[in-house]
């Protein structure tokens, strides 16, 4: 398509082809297929504590569930909350699509999204989404995540990467506006949002929005904190962005206001080693 | 699925159903988005699927700073009671591999609503067209058979051009090979009306050839189209425009310059 300006954008069609589909499919393409969904599902794979009271019928009680969407929102719990208090990881959930790397030993792959479980207060519920969900999993993954919980009184949050070049504003960004937050909440939530809400034409897209669906058809109060960085990467400017958002959830989650240099670098230098741009 | 958003189901008894197909140049969701920002339409329920891409926003027809603060999901129905109209909103691309499934779905709410008619917006990609179709005004319809009956005579009146079926092999003369229909880059809009014509359900498609790129005008074109049979507003085209754009298609073309630029 061709701008006001006259640069010429690709523009792929949302449209799907509606060709190839009609054509007859063999069995042997339609069993790959079947192959293919079946390893694309997701799978939750809980501590036997849980995973005994949850066959037993009994869905886990949570009053608090705060999912972490992106590398900085992932370390961001990592710096600031799992390290101040007693923490237990009770699940994990194994994805497996297209961004997968080959398997390099299953410990990457089960470290990408866990949930960890508050020991002096097992209401608090936290997931670290470290890794790509595809398109098509976004929706299974939250329908089967919020399967295991118990709806009565839960309350969702959930902090979120993005690039600020996805940002849509009439106003023109300038660099040290960058990072900020922006917030979407159900119609459920009543709560004070900590930052300005998220302004039209702008959306959320991929799990936060998966989960905001799923809370807002289920009357779930759940908010989700978008960050909006310009740095790729890991960065502890960024991370520090959502603080305000768990500073509200105050009496079930201590924050770690002032963590130490040490386990920021630990987190921040695995980045760095990638990029020798700037030696 | 369809899940109410108010306490009680809402009745879509003999109402006309308006839904987009997601198309080249997005025209029929633009024009869809048209329709419910001018007759202030109220959100009736979702539709919560796995075939659809999630997404979600804050109200994309919001008319004040009091309404911008509420969630909008990618499927969504309203409904204007008095004009016994319901309007399906589709926000989101249907997954590729899901869009008989997400068909079949729509199909069967549609059944079961027990709509008296359905429209269905949609566009296809202009340069596809045949010598025939060239010709003339871009817009076409497709009626089911059940809905044929009830409307031939609002047809003749109108004076529309039913969508031409095309060759399946252009270019060569083969006596076995029946000529037909052809919609590319329509979407589930082919699909969704053979699926109605083998379920007699009573189905029009009114599309639009067009490309990708700033398809406002297209979505104009399409809507006083439908217009013109539903008469939802009168007399639409004559200045000054009576559709009202919803602050949701702002920034279509990025964001603000920067200052320091002059």
């Amino acid at each position: 398509m061709a701008t006001f300006f006259g640069e010429v954008l690709s523009v792929y069609s949302r449209a799907v082809e509606e060709d190839e589909e009609d054509l007859e499919e063999n069995e042997e393409d339609e069993q790959i297929r079947r192959e293919l969904e079946e390893k694309r599902e997701i799978h939750l794979q809980w501590s036997p504590e849980v995973s005994e009271s949850l066959t037993s019928g009994s869905k886990l009680p949570c009053s608090d569930f705060i999912v972490a969407v992106g590398h900085n929102a992932a370390r961001f719990l990592s710096v600031y909350v799992l390290t101040s208090a007693n923490w237990d990881a009770v699940g994990h959930a194994s994805v497996w699509n297209e961004r997968s790397r080959a398997v390099t030993g299953q410990t990457s792959e089960e470290l990408s999204c866990v949930f960890y479980r508050q020991r002096d207060n097992p209401s608090v519920l936290i997931c670290q989404v470290a890794c790509y969900i595809a398109e098509d999993q976004q929706f299974q993954w939250t329908e089967k995540v919020f399967n295991c919980l118990q709806h009565r009184e839960l309350s969702v949050t959930v902090l979120s990467d993005s690039s600020v070049a996805e940002y849509k504003t009439a106003d023109y960004l300038c660099s040290s506006s960058a990072p900020f937050l922006r917030s979407l909440h159900t119609g459920a939530f009543s709560g004070q949002s900590v930052c300005q809400t998220l302004e039209q034409p702008n959306i959320v897209t991929g799990l936060p929005a998966a989960v905001l669906n799923h809370c807002e058809v289920h009357r779930i109060p759940a908010v989700v904190y978008q960050c909006y960085s310009d740095v790729i990467g890991l960065d502890s400017v960024t991370m520090e962005t959502y603080k305000p958002a768990l500073t509200k959830l105050g009496k079930s989650i201590q924050l770690d206001t002032s963590p130490s240099t040490d386990v920021l670098r630990k987190f921040v230098r695995t980045t760095n080693i990638q990029s020798n741009l700037y030696i | 699925m369809f899940i109410s958003s108010q306490t009680s189901a809402p009745c879509f008894k003999d109402f006309t159903l308006v839904m987009p197909a997601v198309a080249v140049g997005n025209v029929g969701q633009l024009a869809v988005d048209l329709i419910v920002s001018t007759l202030n339409m109220s959100r009736v329920g979702h539709v919560h699927s796995d075939c659809l891409i999630p997404m979600a926003g804050n109200n994309p027809y919001a008319s004040s700073k009091e309404d911008a603060e509420e969630l909008h999901t990618p499927a969504e129905v309203y409904t204007a009671a008095e004009l016994k109209l319901a309007v399906l909103q589709i926000r989101a691309p249907i997954i590729p591999t899901k869009s008989k499934k997400f068909r079949q779905l729509l199909v069967s709410w549609i059944k079961a609503s027990g709509f008296s008619r359905t429209m269905v917006l949609s566009s296809s990609h202009a340069y596809q067209r045949d010598d025939q179709q060239l010709q003339g005004t871009p817009l076409r319809y497709l009626l089911t058979p059940p809905l044929l009956k009830g409307s031939a005579d609002a047809l003749k009146e109108l004076g529309w051009r039913e969508m031409e079926l095309v060759a399946a092999f252009p270019g060569l003369t083969d006596a076995n090979a029946e000529p037909r229909l052809y919609i590319p880059g329509g979407g589930i809009t082919k699909g969704l009306y053979t699926d109605s014509c083998a379920e007699d359900l009573p189905l029009a498609v009114l599309l639009l050839f067009c490309s990708e790129g700033d398809n406002i005008p297209d979505a104009f074109a399409l809507v006083n189209h439908l217009n013109d049979w539903l008469h939802l507003l009168d007399n639409p085209s004559q200045k000054p425009n009576k559709w009202k754009i919803p602050p949701s298609w702002s920034l279509l073309f990025g964001n603000g310059i920067p200052p320091a630029l002059f």
